[in-house]
Parts: C-alpha cells; sequence; structure tokens
C-alpha cells in the first residue's frame, strides 16, 4: 500500500486509534497567542492539571498588540490583561514567551518558521485557523479550538478523526505579476469555501516546485479558506535550506539524523488520494476579491459575476453584493479605494514587502489611501533596513508601522471605519472582519501595491517594467 | 468545563436560513478579549442582532419573540466557516442553544462545538428546506433530536432522517465527559510515545 506524504506523518503521530472514534495525535510542536490560550489555562488549573511537556509550547503575543508605540503600555486595557495573562501563565508553566518588545516577537505563523521551531514531519498545532501556514515545510500543521488547546497543554494529543486527503496539482509557468497569493485566491474561487471541507490537502506541481518557501508558506495559509484543516508541500532541496541554521532547527548529529528522516517524506508514485484536481498556471491572473468571503474572487481584469452563475444561493450572494455595497456585472478595474492593508500571517514576509516595492519605487502613494504596512515581525523588518526597502517605503509616502496581526482581525486599534473599502493583503474579507461596517478586497502584494498609488484597483501588471 | 448531558431534545428553532455563515458573524474578534469564558451569549451574533447604536433588529431571528427561548438553531450549508475560535461555539452554547442543524458544517467549528456540549446535526440539503419552511409556516413548529437514536424528527409529520455521529464523541455526548477525560487515563501510554519522538 503506497502511502501519501500526509499518511507518512499523520500515521507516525497515532499514540492509539479509538474505537469508532478519532485517533489521538501526539503533537510535536504548540503554538499559543494571547486571544486563545487564556481559557484554556483556566480550565487547566480548574482541573487540578499542569503543562505536560512546555519545551515543546511556544508563546508570542500578536493578535492584540499595537503596531504603533510598542515601547509604551497597552492602552487598551482588555488587551493588556490578555498579553498580561499570557506573560503569567508561560512564566508559571516555564513556556518560552515573546512578548510585546521581544526581539524574536511577531505574528506567530511567521516568528515559527523564521526561528526554526516549524520542521517537515512534525505535527504542529495553534489556537488559530491559520496554522495550516507550517504545512509549506512538509509538516501536519492546523488550528485547534481552545478545548484543544488545553488538551496539548495537558497531554501534549488531541484527538481527530483522519482528514480525507485531497491533491491540488498546479502545472505550468505563472505569468508576469501573478503571485502565490493569486494563485491559493484562484483555487478558492474555484472549489468555494467549503470546497475542500473534511480534507487535507497537498499541493503539489510544477508551480509549488518553484515557488519560494515564503510563497509556499502563503498558499498553505490559505488552506483553511477552501475549507481544508490545513495544507502541505513535500519538503525539498529549498525546505532544507531554509531551516538550516535557524536558532532552535537541530545541529550536527540532530541535523543529519532529522535529514535522513525528511527525505523519506513524499508522496508515492502510486498513492491515492480520495480526490484530486489540476489547475493550469497560464489560466491564472492577477485576482481580487469583489464579495463577503474569500472564495468570491476573479481576476482583477474581469467583472463581478452574475447570481445564476454564483454556486453559493442567490439570496445570500446578494446578501453578499448588498454589504460591499457593489452590483452585479461591475468591473472591479477603477474602483476607488480608502485603505491599503499590506500584512499578516498570509504576506507580512520579507518577500511581501519587496513586491510591494517593486511598484511603489519611484511612484507616490494616492492622497484618498490610507496605507498600514505591517511587517510579520521584527526579523522582517529588521530585513526590511537592511535592504534599503525602508527607504522606498518612506520616499513613497508610506509610513512602516511595528509587527503584529493588526488589521487583518483588527482587534487593535487598525480597524478600517465602517463603509471605507480595503484593498488587503490578509486571508478574510468577511463582514465587518476588519472593523465593523468595513469592506475588504483581498488581493496580492503587488495588487495592493498598484492600487495604493493609483488610489484605486489596479492591475499591477500595468506598472511593472519587464 | 462541563456541560449539560444531551440525550433527546424537543424544541421549537431559530431559522438562519444564510449560506457560508463565518465565525465572525457568530461572535466578532472584537468580543474575544476576554481572559474567561464570560458573556459570548450577549454578543451570539452581534452585528446581526443590533444596529450600530445598540438598538435590536427587529427583523432577525435570533430577535424575534415567537422563537424565544428555542434550544435549536437551523442554519444554512457551510455553516461555522472561517476563524477557529472556540469563542463560536461557546456563544451558541451560553445564548441556550444545545443544538445547531444545517445540510454542511464547517470542520472547525463542528469539532469546537462537540467539545463544548453543542451537538451540531449535518443533514440533507432537502430536509434542511424542509425545516425551514415549516419553521417558516409556524413558528412554533417542534424539532425532536435524538442523539441515542441518531435521528432528527419533525414532530408535527413524524418526517425524520438519520444523522452521523462517532460512538466515541457520542458516548461523550450523553455522558458530559470530554476528551480530557480520555487523554488523562491513557498518560502512560503518552508519555512513551513522547519518549520516541525525533524532535
Amino acid at each position: 500500500m503506497a502511502n501519501t506524504l500526509f499518511d507518512k506523518v499523520w500515521d507516525a503521530h497515532v499514540v492509539r486509534k479509538v474505537k469508532d472514534g478519532p485517533d489521538v495525535l501526539f503533537i510535536d510542536r504548540h503554538f499559543i497567542h494571547e486571544v486563545t490560550s487564556p481559557v484554556a489555562f483556566l480550565g487547566l488549573e480548574s482541573r487540578g492539571n499542569s503543562v505536560v511537556y512546555p519545551e515543546k509550547t511556544f508563546a508570542t503575543a500578536d493578535h492584540n498588540t499595537p503596531t504603533i508605540n510598542q515601547h509604551l503600555p497597552v492602552e487598551d486595557p482588555l488587551s493588556a490583561n490578555q498579553l498580561n495573562a499570557l506573560e503569567e501563565n508561560a512564566k508559571k508553566y516555564g513556556i518560552s514567551h515573546w512578548g510585546l518588545g521581544d526581539k524574536n516577537n511577531g505574528i506567530v505563523h511567521v516568528v515559527g518558521p523564521e526561528n526554526g521551531i516549524t520542521l517537515p514531519g512534525a505535527t504542529i498545532v495553534c489556537g488559530d485557523s491559520h496554522t495550516s501556514t507550517h504545512g509549506a515545510f512538509g509538516a501536519i500543521a492546523f488550528g485547534i479550538g481552545t478545548s484543544e488547546v488545553e488538551m496539548v497543554l495537558s497531554t501534549q494529543c488531541i484527538m481527530q478523526p483522519k482528514p480525507k486527503s485531497l491533491r491540488i496539482n498546479v502545472n505550468g509557468k505563472l505569468g508576469v505579476g501573478v503571485t502565490p497569493k493569486d494563485v491559493a485566491l484562484y483555487i478558492i474561487s474555484k472549489l468555494s469555501t467549503s470546497g475542500a471541507t473534511g480534507y487535507f490537502v497537498e499541493y503539489a506541481g510544477d508551480v509549488f516546485k518553484e515557488m519560494s518557501m515564503e510563497g509556499r508558506m502563503t498558499v498553505c495559509n490559505l488552506s483553511i479558506e477552501m475549507g481544508a484543516r490545513g495544507g502541505m508541500i513535500a519538503p525539498d532541496e529549498k525546505t532544507f535550506h531554509y531551516i538550516k541554521g535557524r536558532a532552535l532547527a537541530p545541529k550536527g548529529e540532530a541535523w543529519d539524523k532529522a535529514m535522513n528522516y525528511w527525505q523519506t517524506l513524499y508522496t508515492e508514485d502510486n498513492a491515492e488520494f480520495d480526490a484530486e484536481v489540476t489547475f493550469d498556471a497560464s489560466d491564472i491572473e492577477p485576482m481580487i476579491t469583489y464579495g463577503t468571503n474569500p472564495g468570491m474572487g476573479i481576476g482583477v481584469t474581469k467583472s463581478i459575476p452574475n447570481s445564476d452563475d454564483a454556486d453559493s444561493g442567490a439570496k445570500s450572494y446578494k446578501k453578499s453584493l448588498a454589504y460591499m455595497n457593489f452590483d452585479e456585472g461591475d468591473a472591479m478595474l477603477g474602483k476607488e479605494i480608502d485603505f491599503v492593508f499590506l500584512g499578516s500571517c498570509t504576506n507580512g514576509r520579507i518577500e511581501d514587502f519587496r513586491a510591494f516595492c517593486s511598484i511603489v519605487e519611484g511612484r507616490k502613494k494616492a492622497n484618498n489611501v490610507t496605507a498600514w504596512l505591517v511587517p510579520g515581525s521584527h526579523k522582517v523588518v529588521d530585513q526590511i533596513k537592511e535592504e534599503g526597502l525602508d527607504k522606498i517605503i518612506e520616499n513613497a509616502g508610506f509610513v512602516l508601522r511595528e509587527p503584529g496581526c493588526s488589521a487583518c482581525l483588527a482587534m487593535n486599534d487598525d480597524k478600517i471605519p465602517s463603509g471605507k473599502l480595503s484593498v488587503s493583503t490578509s486571508n478574510r474579507n468577511f463582514e465587518g472582519r476588519q472593523g465593523p461596517g468595513s469592506r475588504t478586497l483581498l488581493a496580492s502584494p503587488l495588487v495592493a501595491a498598484a492600487s495604493a498609488v493609483q488610489g484605486k484597483v489596479t492591475d499591477p501588471r500595468t506598472l511593472l517594467t519587464a | 468545563m462541563a456541560y449539560d448531558k444531551f440525550n433527546v431534545l424537543t424544541s421549537t428553532a431559530y431559522p438562519l436560513p444564510i449560506e457560508n455563515v463565518d465565525t465572525d458573524q457568530i461572535i466578532p474578534a472584537r468580543f474575544l478579549k476576554a481572559t474567561e469564558r464570560v458573556g459570548f451569549g450577549d454578543n451570539f451574533f452581534r452585528d446581526w442582532r443590533y444596529n450600530q447604536d445598540g438598538s435590536p433588529k427587529a427583523d432577525f431571528p435570533l430577535n424575534k419573540e415567537i422563537y424565544a427561548g428555542s434550544k435549536i438553531l437551523v442554519g444554512g450549508k457551510n455553516f461555522g466557516s472561517g476563524s477557529s475560535r472556540e469563542h463560536a461555539a461557546w456563544s451558541v452554547y451560553d445564548f441556550g442553544l444545545r443544538c445547531v442543524i444545517s445540510s454542511f458544517f464547517a470542520d472547525i467549528f463542528r469539532n469546537n462545538c462537540l467539545n463544548v456540549g453543542v451537538l451540531p446535526v449535518q443533514v440533507t440539503g432537502v430536509f434542511a428546506d424542509k425545516l425551514f419552511d415549516a419553521i417558516m409556516a409556524d413558528p412554533k413548529t417542534e424539532i425532536k433530536v435524538d442523539l441515542p437514536n441518531q435521528t432528527v424528527t419533525l414532530v408535527a409529520t413524524g418526517e425524520s432522517e438519520p444523522f452521523e455521529i462517532n460512538t466515541y464523541k457520542k458516548d461523550n455526548m450523553l455522558n458530559g465527559f470530554d476528551d480530557i477525560d480520555y487523554l488523562k487515563n491513557i498518560e502512560d501510554e503518552i508519555a512513551a510515545f513522547a519518549a520516541t519522538r525525533p524532535f
């Protein structure tokens, strides 16, 4: 029986199978943040349990953190309280903690990989659905609820039925101006936000082989938006090169041993998937969403589809467009925008900032646009400065903020005002996601940059110099 | 946290025939700042229940007096998509609901419900429409959810459909147990397994 990559990693972590029930799955790496962990710690205490393997848990503050004046006390008492609870709980149980101001601090799904915590063949969970990001390394990584956070703290296991397997192939070569974000938004637009529910995805084919590690993270990050538990890509030389030498990655003999194991992590030729879909890279153009879920996306040059063509019911579709204040048949190009948000665990890495700068260099931010540029971590900030991107950003009239989840879910002060339209590189365009009444268009850093300098939805290919 | 055991539930139901209801609607992110599990029922569907000035939206089903006290919510397809926040399942429970019926659930939300004492019942699209039609025709329509027999029934007509749940989760719901109780009982087995992990 030939195995898939997913089978190999999953099966290696099953402590026991419960009869007509879930598998008991052992967890190698557990990330926690301030929003979904406090109640788990309360539960732990009320049952008289302790954290069983504190060295396998890593805490970072990100969801609530301000993105300006991080050196000052956090103003919002509720946010301050959550950040404080995370710090206290970490201290109490001996968990490493990267709080506000720590040089390693940043968005959990950015700092995990960049510090070498994320490894191929590992099981990784966090109380955050975008944990699927870490699948880019050939790990099984997915989001869990707070009850499960408590489970992992107190037992290092969760109980999960094994998901079905879905392989998504994208073959051929991507066109100019088409980024990993566009590949993901394209797939979601084809499968819908529920199309991969019950499945764990493996991404395969030319496009993902060619893709950088950061690009792979962007794609795996968005797996949840098609309903999948997570997504993964087989590790290769690029993966090993990325990990080698990072602070918490295996060293010396441990590295060699790990490498021997990692090289066995691929899907065997005649392994079977429960489902498989294949797309052609040449069909993908820069994407933009027009509705209130990430599946409502189209090529940036296209018009909003009619409700008869929508795969959700006409009533829900019309409700969505009404919220966005758009009409069926509208062109997206030229729609005037108010905000641009560059950042999040989807697109807050150095390559995203390079892409943004490739467009804004020598140009100016449009006067009608408020832009929030939020790096995913302090390490990303350092890279931005090392490469001189901060000067490009400044000269074009933009301001760089401090790291955090920021306007992606607007739990801090970075809220898009009611009615305003934002082109965002984040991952969700739900009603009110970026602030009550806010309207969100999801797009790549290139589309965001082009729209920021033009003040309206713009095809980045019209601004790219060959 | 302990939750009510679930056996047989007969109740009227709130209808919410909207597709792709995401967890940002069920509980908006700005209400996730608590460090304790309190107040989630009040903010259940906050932005759909209330105007920005705090006044209730009269036409939203959860605000209609005629359904008040229902223990069941019938939702549209792909209910609970998006963010993995368990606060969404807490807000369902704390609002007073014990069962959500839909033709399709998002994966993590379904799991979270099972962990906090809310029974997610997946039915066919045809049966879901039947439930919506019956409730729309008569808001006093009662639905019977029978966990031991794994059936959901329109009380007035007797029309019924089976639903799936694995034996393990079913036993947990019937007894008010959870996964941590199970896992703590096999601690030694987990410790032995942990010792074999390479990293």
